[in-house]
């Protein structure tokens, strides 16, 4: 592997700065580990081979003149092909949108762009960001790094296995219900569901509007920070954009978890976990106690509830959200006689399987007769998680848990029981509906050789804590983050 | 909770997907399971819990009324599947809202 | 679908009973719906700005296409227009109010579904008290509500030798939609089913209208849709509190097509009660050229629309600083107004009603400021400024008529410089953008001859060239006067003074009968 691939995103741009390499070189580097192993992993879309590279040039020029450059400048970055790029094909891996140029970047696109991060490619993912699999994509499944036979987790795989695959050392994803985290457990990488409004949504296309949130993806935690300093902060033309500054994640950074309070939450400990996982999780979370942390246990009673009512919540809001793909306006058509008609065809044909499942879900459950007991009745719920949350916090400063109940399954092994499917969320759904940052740290591998995650929770806007206590059990456990082993990508490539 | 083909029927109508008779079928099942796994949450009672719908808590956001550029012209159709001078062409409309 | 015995079948029931003259059995209960289009400078949700007229879909942007990805951010003024006609109405400012997402497919709606207010509207129950012939009525306000407008969709039929043109939605082949109204602010005033009659309807109609025109929120013009009404209908046995069924009538685009639809539906659904037939709830079409109703949708039809909070905004709540201060700056309301018309300038309530539904309440005030006699202004207002506007379509609001030149044109006819006839073709003038009354008395040399030297040898000559007329005159016959006066008048191209003119007439042809 090139050094300058196998290398983390901080150590890159440093230097960067010392001038010891160019942003052309580095991209350049990273084109060519795409070009030698997206054909094994599947993670982009596209690629923007031309783009990137003028980026870089452009990068260098400034650099040469002394001119001012970004704080990401010349790193590598995959984008989640569900953020809008302007004049650039923004497909949410939905044949619906297949040849869509959006007229104008969404305002993480922008951000990236100022700090001159160089996005190389749009990332696949599970349509319109509903699976945990990336096997939803209408073009073609993502592999997980570590194992080819097996999912990277979703919806953000794609953006996940590029980082975790060292094809870029930086990816943006978006975690609804735990998009970003689950994938990021599955193949071994720092995944970040940031605050719900820490991040802007414009540009974003929506799948839930109260639940999803862009997140940054990175080997290791520092770089996560390095990412999400760049992409948060208020944005007006996001109505839930929080009116605040990108949080400082830096200062506190090293600060070690002595004299914290780390709850482990007891409802996410119990039955339907892997056994691989708990002997992992629990190792990582005696370590905390071993750096100086008290480690206590909490219950989040209503937890249990997360799933039922995110299976309520977002589905309404996306039956609604996904309304507008009616073949008028942008995106596929198939042509009927009447316009009714045609809009019921152009759904029909443009929507996959599961994307059909979950607008008739919310259909219902926003319908006549049923609104009260369903989607009122699950907001009711959202509330009793949150101040489960709120009481939690009052004695702790962080909580833990597994990211994901399992490790890495095979391609196809869920498709036909989507139900099971759901249940990949379990342990992050909580977190959207509260609001509240996670981050899922890889902390070990179970004895099939697949990487375990551990979640870490904070409380609304609590990001510094939170990468903190992430950052101090990583300096700890020291983890490898290149996959290995039989099946792995390491197999098949040099 | 165990839906009937016509109740996928109208709400498959309701969202304007043209389902094939097969899909009805396997959708039938398929959200019954969901929906009666969902329904867990009718254990709770809630009725004196105030419903969320975003955890953070933001009032009053506003934008002043001050005109921003339109997309220039021709923008606005150009990724119409059909259009016709300027404005975006659908086949004949048998329903008024 | 079961249907539980209600007032319409109680209605049937004694339309049966009874056998005749049954419409003086039944009471209409109506209810209206008005739609008014704001005049901000941008839309509901996008910095669009608002602009009628040129090319389809230019006033568009990825937010009001609805674009994926796009996000709406709430037009702060529109808010306060809610605020301001919801204090105009004597409504409560909700402490908290939400935007809900209203769900249906529809190819005008950008994201197949409108933001609109559901069970939290931001303005609730107020009351609007309307003048009528048998008095006045008090008609209730049930909410205010903000909502986003659709986009414009034309229907086209293609003929064999003109082509592809537009018409109505029955029989046209394709439809073309424009977004440049897509997402332009919305009030929505409910009223209670407090209304009996069509002139009552009229009537809270034009009083809504003018409070409208009076807070400067919308131009509220029924006929360019910018303000639009839709209206409920039933009948019940007079003396019944059971409503009857209720149909929606839409489509009329004027106060007159308003008045015509409910009487229509109101003698449709008489007799129908009284052959003992049921009322279908539905909703019905006003067409003016035939001057009836048709089905446009029947209740089994009627949409889940799917209500929910959009969780793409926050609530509104104004707080109570912004609330009391919009209530202090609230402009003098069209009733009160009326009564100080009437009060301190002694104009009749049909002219003061005049000058509000015509929009020139303000210049009549501005002109009576500047000096103007209250009747004089109202006078030329209602007449001459209001018909020549409407001419040529122009929104009296905006005519270059500013009050001190009306109260100048007062003036100068008071004082004689100008007859009535020179004074309107000065004003004219002047609503041309001219000048003041005197730049333009000037520029044209128009002031009246008043001048009974200059005058008399103009007189004299117009006698001596008409002495069948004179002689007349003479005669006794007095109507032949006009033949001499009309003589003077176009030898002086109109400037001479009647009144004057008549006057030296009269002395000349007296002397000359005496001599
Ligand atoms: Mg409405
Ligand atoms: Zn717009």
């Amino acid at each position: 592997m090139h050094p300058l691939v196998a290398s983390d995103a901080v150590s890159l741009r440093m230097m960067l700065d010392n001038r010891e390499v160019s942003a052309t070189e580095i991209t350049q580097a990273h084109l060519d580990r795409i070009a030698e192993t997206d054909q094994h992993v599947s993670a982009f879309i596209r690629t923007l081979d031309q783009s990137a590279l003028d980026h870089a040039g452009d990068i260098d020029r400034r650099l040469s003149a002394g001119s001012r450059v970004g704080a990401l400048a010349g790193l590598p970055l995959a984008l989640k092909d569900i953020l809008c790029t302007k004049g650039v094909e923004t497909t949410c891996g939905s044949r619906m949108l297949q040849h869509y140029r959006p007229p104008y970047d969404a305002t993480v696109v922008r951000k990236l762009r100022e700090a001159d991060a160089i996005v190389v490619g749009k990332a696949n993912m599970d349509e319109f960001a509903m699976g945990s699999s990336c096997e939803n994509s209408a073009f073609f499944p993502t592999r997980n790094p570590w194992d080819l036979e097996r999912v990277p987790g979703g919806s953000s795989g794609g953006s996940v296995a590029a980082v975790a695959a060292n094809n870029v050392p930086l990816g943006i994803g978006t975690d609804t219900g735990g998009s970003v985290r689950q994938p990021a457990a599955l193949c071994g990488v720092v995944g970040v569901k940031p605050t719900y409004g820490l991040v802007s949504r414009f540009g974003l296309i929506a799948f839930a509007s109260s639940l999803d949130q862009v997140g940054p993806i990175a080997r290791t935690v520092g770089d996560a920070a390095e990412l999400l300093e760049a992409i948060a902060g208020h944005d007006p033309r996001d109505a839930t954009s929080i009116p605040t500054e990108a949080p400082d994640l830096h200062s506190a950074l090293e600060a070690g978890v002595e004299g914290l309070r780390v709850g482990v939450v007891r409802e996410f400990m119990g039955e339907g976990m892997a056994d691989g996982v708990r002997q992992v999780v629990t190792a990582a979370i005696d370590r905390f106690a071993a750096l100086g942390a008290e480690v206590v246990d909490v219950s989040l009673p209503h937890a249990g509830y997360g799933v039922s009512a995110y299976y309520l919540i977002a589905p309404s809001e996306c039956s609604s959200n996904l309304s507008r793909y009616d073949g008028v306006r942008y995106g596929l058509r198939v042509d009927g006689e009447t316009t009714e008609q045609m809009m019921a065809s152009t759904r029909e044909a443009g929507f996959g399987r599961e994307v059909k499942r979950r607008i008739m879900i919310g259909t219902y459950a926003l319908s006549a007769g049923y609104y009260d007991a369903y989607y009122a009745q699950a907001q009711r719920v959202r509330t009793l998680i949150i101040r489960d949350y709120e009481a939690a916090y009052a004695g702790c400063d962080v909580l833990v848990s597994p990211t994901s109940p399992t490790t890495a399954f095979k391609l196809g092994e869920r498709a036909a029981d989507p139900l099971a499917m759901y249940l990949s969320d379990v342990y992050t759904i909580p977190s959207n509906l509260a609001g509240a940052p996670a981050l899922s740290l890889p902390v070990g591998l179970d004895h099939d050789g697949l990487p375990v995650g551990l979640q870490l929770m904070a409380p609304v806007l609590g990001e510094p804590v939170l990468f903190r206590a992430a950052r101090a059990l990583e300096r700890e456990l020291a983890i490898d983050s290149t996959p290995r082993g039989p099946g792995s990508l390491a197999q098949v490539a040099a | 909770m165990s839906l009937s083909t016509d109740d996928v029927r109208h709400v498959a109508r309701l969202a304007r997907l043209a389902l094939s008779d097969q899909e009805v079928e396997s959708l039938r099942g398929e959200l019954s399971d969901i929906l009666a796994y969902a329904d867990k949450i009718s254990e709770i009672a809630a009725a004196d819990v105030p419903p969320t719908s975003h955890a953070y808590p933001l009032r009053n956001v506003y934008r002043d009324d001050i005109p921003q550029p339109s997309l220039p012209a021709d923008e606005a159709t150009a990724a119409a599947p059909q259009a016709e001078e300027g404005r975006f062409r659908v086949p004949r409309i048998v329903e008024e809202p | 679908m079961s249907v539980a015995p209600d007032a319409s079948t109680q209605a049937q029931r004694a339309a049966r009973d009874s056998g005749v003259e049954q419409a003086a059995r039944f009471e209409a209960v109506i209810g209206l719906e008005v739609h008014v289009e704001l005049n901000t400078a941008t839309k509901m949700f996008c910095g669009c700005a608002i602009d009628f007229g040129g090319e389809p879909n230019v006033r568009t942007c990825p937010v009001c296409l609805g674009q994926p990805g796009s996000l709406p951010m709430i037009n702060v003024k529109a808010v306060e227009y809610a605020i301001r006609l919801g204090l105009a109405l004597g409504c409560d400012i909700a402490p908290s109010s939400q935007f809900h997402r209203k769900n249906y497919f529809y190819p005008d709606m950008p994201k197949n579904y409108q933001i609109s207010q559901y069970d939290v509207p931001i303005c609730l129950g107020g009351q609007l008290e309307v003048a009528t012939a048998d008095g006045s009525r008090r008609v209730g306000i049930t909410r205010v509500h903000m909502e986003e407008d659709t986009g414009k969709t034309i229907h086209m039929a293609v003929h064999s030798e003109r082509g592809a043109i537009s018409g109505r939605i029955h029989g046209a082949e394709y439809s073309l939609v424009d977004y440049n109204r897509a997402g332009i602010p919305l009030l929505e005033v409910v009223s209670e089913p407090d209304i009996r009659s069509a002139e009552q309807a009229r009537a809270y109609l034009t009083e809504l209208r003018a409070i409208v025109l009076a807070l400067e929120i919308s131009d509220a013009k029924l006929e360019e849709g910018s303000m639009r009404c839709d209206a409920n209908v039933s009948l019940r046995p007079v003396g019944h509190s059971v409503f009857g069924t209720r149909v929606e009538v839409k489509n009329m685009n004027s106060l007159r097509s308003l008045g015509r639809a409910i009487d229509h539906e109101i003698a449709r659904q008489t007799e129908l009660l009284s052959s003992g037939q049921p009322i279908v709830q539905e909703t019905r079409h006003w067409n003016e050229d035939t001057a009836t109703t048709s089905t446009l949708r029947a209740k089994e039809e009627v949409f889940d629309y799917r209500y929910f909070s959009d969780p793409d905004l926050v609530p509104v709540e104004p707080d109570s600083d912004w609330v009391a201060r919009l209530r202090a700056e609230l402009v003098e309301l069209p009733a009160a107004r009326r009564s100080r018309y009437a009060a301190e300038h002694g104009l009749a309530p049909g002219t003061a009603a005049l000058l509000q539904s015509s929009g020139l309440a303000g210049r009549f005030d501005e002109a009576v400021s500047a000096g103007a006699p209250p009747a004089e202004a109202a006078k030329w207002l209602t007449n001459e400024v209001a018909a020549w506007c409407n001419e040529r379509s122009v929104d009296p609001v905006t005519a270059a008529l500013p009050g001190a030149h009306l109260a100048e044109l007062t003036r100068l006819v008071a004082d004689g410089t100008l007859s009535t006839k020179l004074a309107r073709e000065v004003l004219e003038a002047v609503l041309a953008g001219e000048g003041s009354p005197g730049e333009v008395v000037a520029a044209r040399g128009l002031a009246q001859i008043s001048d009974t030297g200059a005058l008399g040898a103009v007189v004299d000559t117009a006698i001596a060239g008409n002495a069948a007329a004179a002689q007349r005159v003479r005669d006794g016959n007095t109507k032949a006067i006009g033949a001499l006066v009309g003589a003077v008048m176009r030898a002086t191209k109109g400037q001479a003074n009647p009144g004057l003119v008549n006057e030296l007439l009269q002395a000349r042809l007296k002397q000359a009968g005496e001599r």
